[in-house]
């Protein structure tokens, strides 16, 4: 006899396919949060009326990103018996020019085109496989974000999902574990801790109930890796979910995600009652007697709520601040009970090792750290976005060939790992592999994937000092390491930034960032200093010059550095004159002009506007003097 | 309980099996500094000075660690030196440091440590100090809250609420902006506080303080003679002056615990406005009298009386040995139940 669960399959294998290889065009929108900020709703409106004016039968559907945010809005045309064509940039008005040329059309627009997705070819549109984007990813954790309708479960069955959660549930508690041990998943959430092990410390604690807990709080400035997922592909984090449940013994599991996240909180509660309705949730699923509950719990949004003990606390209803441990949460979590804290794309991660093998799993990756990771790769390359590369891959592959190198081909200067916990590290380590071991050896972690790229026009102790007044506002203020050390360091970043820095602050950064590391009660904390510290390893010549000689030399710090009108060059046309706000431009008409620095604001109106043919006006470091 | 045995700093130790490395060093009079601390509270392991050295496992929060068989603890070591120091000058580049004519003076947790530490002046004027000028809150009638002088260790806060259970006060705003607030954040007098001062005794440092601090000559044990519940106080004089009021810690009613009245109510006895001679209404008019005089009058009266027409008034700052022998002698000797007492404010 078939089981529930393979009509379900066949079911869905027939809509996935009468979709992909029916009579119809079909053209996906991408309108994740990502598509939305770019204008995807406004393209979506116009492919439907344009669609409907010209009467021609096609699908359009809403998926989620397939990352490639430098180019939203994203739309993707299948025609029958044609690979599907991937475009880019598609406002209201390339829509419409794509459905008149393409769909009632014969022409593929190769102009707009980012590559071709499936079999088959189309004259002069690259297979997107072998862009220089997609290359050197290996996408599994995100494979169905952007080609399935998110809101659509059948989507998601046909393409393998919850058939991981059959074989889990034919197994025991101890058979899943062993395959996560054998998968080599570590945690995806920051400190790559080996999942199986965490997994196994709940599964022996003893105790009645025991609790799940997905970590979507994703509140790393600039990550939004685990919303992509969530928006693309929540089903696969409600599979990974219940597998988790019954491998430790849970039958509740709660997903702590951001009320900043509407559209993702939107995509899990239609998927929990998908997935409910299908019996793959909820009492008996699967007709196997296990029973797991999803609740979710919208979090207010403070980074130090994604720490786990301070989500617990969250959860509970307390204010957000952390527990000191011993005792683990997998000891003693949520209510005091035995509970296992995950991030969304570990939980996704194991859903997949459910459903394809630990084998199959553990063939990418480097010899430590397992499988893919996916990376929000921002800042000054060419094409930002979300990628997914196998653990090992070099940062040099990561910024050169994904991210197409230096934004206007200037020069790199460094990379940030790991967010506001990470650590900047320089060129001369760009073959750095990217995972968990080698990126702390290089004194930065892994974390949650953020992954910001910073050019000759970054100065390195400003960026220091960014990070740092993040973490010193989201300091939970409860230990006093963190509370008074990430301010000290900031007041102390502060004056080095405004030219109040003193020679003996180098070594007393070094020294508080090393106590508030070594003491602080949480990893907020312990990892607030990695910024500072890593800059001072790497950039020390930025800090000295700030301090010794007062000069920015990137010229991004306000009070180091001048703005000087080379005389020679200036003829006196005034428009610095009359463009200045604090009336620090002397001069007579047609007679060249001096910048007043007593007066000067350092704004930079005048270097804006003086013309280029004239070009007199500069910017330098240092703090001129009147007179020089 | 069972024992285990431990060393600190070479010397062998046994404490209960229940107990934390930093109470079995306190036991054992080794100190090792601390401040979030306190031995009736729970351990909440905030201000991080507490750090020790245990072999094997590297720096080790003391408060929160249990013993262990074997362990071997050192309170001094080259890492400890390293990290242990900053916390605190971090705290002095945060507080008012009046030191000379805060209460606390010389009874500071925070003193302590520092002396301890040994701080330097050197090493402090690197640090950017802060400037304290939050608002004193002076609304109680008992104690003082100077914002501008806490430690944040929160033993306040775990005192009103896991010993008391009046939860006047917790933790407001976050990080640096972190402060003890009652609800909504007005003054404490208009919160639930109920004055008992049970965490101005417990402030490590000079952020609670009671209103009048002046420091006794000697302390006498005596019993409170406010209620029936007769907890120990210790009571400071000065001269021919009681000038303050402890709870005795080793009183096992109390155990150190006071009311607002046993703890602040004492300035009735100072008072020139307080009786110390009986008084005999003469002409309407109530007149000094001499005890023979007083009793004899009383006994007359009550002896005219019937039994219905008397009732009996009992105080609560007498002994309960006395108040039954009252109600005894009004119930057997004047024939009369009528006989109450004021213990119910
Ligand atoms: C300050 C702080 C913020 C954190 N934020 C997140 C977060 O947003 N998402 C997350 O998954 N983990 C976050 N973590 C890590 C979690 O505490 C925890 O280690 C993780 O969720 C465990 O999941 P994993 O084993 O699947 O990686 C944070 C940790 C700290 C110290
Ligand atoms: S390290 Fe910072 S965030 Fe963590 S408990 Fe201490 S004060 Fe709070
Ligand atoms: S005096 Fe008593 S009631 Fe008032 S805050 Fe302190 S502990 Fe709480
Ligand atoms: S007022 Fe005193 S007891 Fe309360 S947190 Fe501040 S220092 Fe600690
Ligand atoms: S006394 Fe141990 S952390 Fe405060």
């Amino acid at each position: 006899m078939k089981t529930k669960f393979e009509d379900i399959m066949v079911k869905s294998e027939k809509e996935w396919e009468s979709m992909q290889c029916g009579e119809k065009p079909v053209i996906l929108v991408g309108t994740a949060t990502c598509g939305r900020s770019a204008g995807s709703l406004e393209t979506l409106e116009a492919l439907r009326s344009e669609a409907d004016k010209s009467g021609i039968d096609c699908t359009i559907i809403e998926v989620g990103c397939i990352g490639l945010c430098y180019a939203e809005p994203l739309v993707t045309i299948a025609k029958p018996g044609n690979p599907a064509v991937c475009y880019g940039g598609i406002d209201a008005e390339k829509a419409k020019e794509l459905v008149e040329k393409y769909i009632i059309g014969n022409d593929p627009v190769p102009e707009y085109a980012l590559g071709t997705i499936g079999q088959g070819k189309i004259a002069d549109i690259e297979k997107i496989q072998d862009t220089s984007v997609f290359k050197p990813q290996i996408r599994r954790v995100l494979k169905k974000c952007g080609s399935i309708d998110p809101a659509n479960v059948e989507h998601y069955i046909a393409n393998g999902g919850y058939s991981g959660l059959k074989r889990a549930l034919e197994m025991t508690s101890e058979e899943i574990i062993d395959n996560i041990k054998i998968s080599g998943l570590r945690g995806r959430g920051g400190a790559g801790f080996p999942t199986w092990r965490k997994w196994q410390f709940c599964h022996d604690a003893e105790g009645d109930q025991k609790y799940l807990i997905c970590n979507a709080d994703e509140g790393d400035p600039g990550a939004f890796m685990n919303r992509s997922l969530l928006e693309g592909d929540p089903h696969a984090l409600l599979e990974g979910m219940v597998i988790a449940g019954r491998a430790i013994g849970a039958d509740t599991g709660y997903i702590y995600c951001r009320a900043e996240y509407p559209l993702a909180l939107e995509r899990l509660d239609l998927a929990i009652k998908q997935a409910k309705d299908l019996g793959f949730l909820g009492d008996n699923i699967m007709e196997t007697g296990f029973t797991f509950h999803i609740k979710v719990k919208e979090g207010a949004g403070a980074f130090v709520c994604g720490e786990e003990t301070a989500l617990i606390a969250s959860i509970e209803g307390e204010r957000g601040m952390p527990r000191p441990r011993p005792p683990f949460p997998a000891v003693s979590g949520l209510w005091g009970k035995p509970t296992i804290i995950n991030n969304v794309e570990t939980l996704a991660s194991v859903a997949l090792v459910m459903q394809q093998g630990a084998q199959w799993f553990s063939q990418v990756g480097s010899e430590a750290s397992k499988g893919t990771k996916t990376f929000a790769l921002v800042g000054k390359v060419k094409r930002t976005g979300l990628v997914e590369v196998p653990m090992g891959i070099t940062l040099r592959e990561m910024i050169y060939d994904i991210g197409g190198g230096i934004l206007n081909d200037r020069e790199f200067k460094a990379v940030q790992t790991g967010g506001p916990s990470g650590g900047c590290i320089p060129a001369e380590k760009l073959d750095t592999p990217v995972d968990y071991d080698s990126l702390n050896a290089a004194g930065t972690i892994m974390g949650s994937g953020g992954m910001v790229v910073m050019d000759a026009d970054n100065c390195m102790v400003d960026v220091a000092r960014y990070f740092l007044e993040f973490t010193q506002k989201e300091s939970c203020g409860e230990c006093v390491p963190c509370r008074l050390g990430t301010k000290q360091m900031l007041d102390i970043l502060n004056d080095i930034t405004q030219g109040r820095g003193k020679p003996d602050d180098i070594d007393l950064l070094e020294e508080i960032g090393y106590a508030v590391k070594r003491t602080s009660l949480c990893g907020l904390g312990q990892t607030a200093p990695n910024p500072v510290l890593s800059t001072l390893r790497y950039f020390r010549n930025e800090y000295e010059a700030h301090i010794n000689k007062k000069e920015c030399p990137s010229l991004v710090c306000r009070d180091l550095i001048s703005y000087k009108i080379d005389t020679d060059k200036c003829t006196g046309c005034r428009l610095c004159f009359k463009a200045c706000p604090a009336d620090a431009i002397i001069g007579e008409k047609k007679e060249p002009h001096i910048v007043d620095q007593e007066k000067c604001i350092k704004c930079g109106m005048c270097f804006e506007k003086c013309p280029p043919k004239f070009n007199a006006v500069v910017c330098i470091p240092g703090q001129l003097k009147d007179g020089e | 309980m069972e024992k285990v045995k431990l060393t600190i700093d070479g010397l062998e130790i046994s404490a209960d099996k229940d107990k934390t490395i930093l109470q079995a060093a306190l036991e054992n009079d080794i100190y090792i500094p601390h401040l979030c601390y306190h031995p009736d509270l729970e351990k909440v392991a905030v201000c991080r000075v507490c750090m020790v050295d245990v072999a094997g496992r590297g720096l080790t929060i003391s408060c929160r660690a249990p013993v262990e068989e074997g362990l071997v603890v050192k309170t001094d070591s080259e890492e400890l030196k390293k990290v242990r120091k900053v916390p605190v000058q971090l705290l002095f580049a945060n507080h008012k440091t009046d030191c000379i004519t805060c209460g606390k003076n010389d009874d500071c947790e925070l003193q302590r440590i520092a002396k301890y530490l040994g701080l330097e002046a050197d090493e402090l004027n690197r640090l950017r100090f802060a400037e304290m000028d939050d608002p004193i809150d002076d609304s109680n009638p008992f104690f003082d809250r100077d914002p501008n002088k806490c430690v944040y260790c929160g033993i306040c806060i775990r005192t009103c609420s896991e010993l008391q259970n009046i939860n006047a006060i917790d933790f407001s705003n976050r990080g640096y902006s972190t402060r003890v607030s009652t609800f909504g954040g007005g003054p404490i007098v208009e919160s639930r506080c109920e004055s008992c001062g049970e965490c101005v005794v417990r402030c490590p440092v000079g952020a609670l303080l009671p209103k009048t601090t002046e420091q006794p000559a000697r302390e006498v044990k005596s019993v409170c003679t406010y209620c029936g519940v007769g907890c120990g106080i210790l009571l400071g004089v000065r001269g021919h002056k009681i000038v303050s009021v402890r709870g005795d810690g080793e009183n096992i009613v109390n155990r150190g615990s006071l009311c607002v009245k046993g703890r602040y109510g004492f300035g009735f006895i100072n008072s020139p406005e307080r009786l110390t001679k009986p008084l005999i209404r003469k002409n309407g008019e109530l007149v000094e009298a001499e005890w023979d005089e007083a009793l004899d009058f009383a006994a007359e009266k009550l002896k005219s009386c019937k039994s219905d027409e008397v009732a009996v008034f009992a105080s609560a700052k007498c002994t309960n040995e006395d108040n039954y022998v009252i109600q005894k002698f009004s119930r057997a000797v004047l024939g009369t139940n009528s006989v109450d007492h004021c213990a119910r404010l």
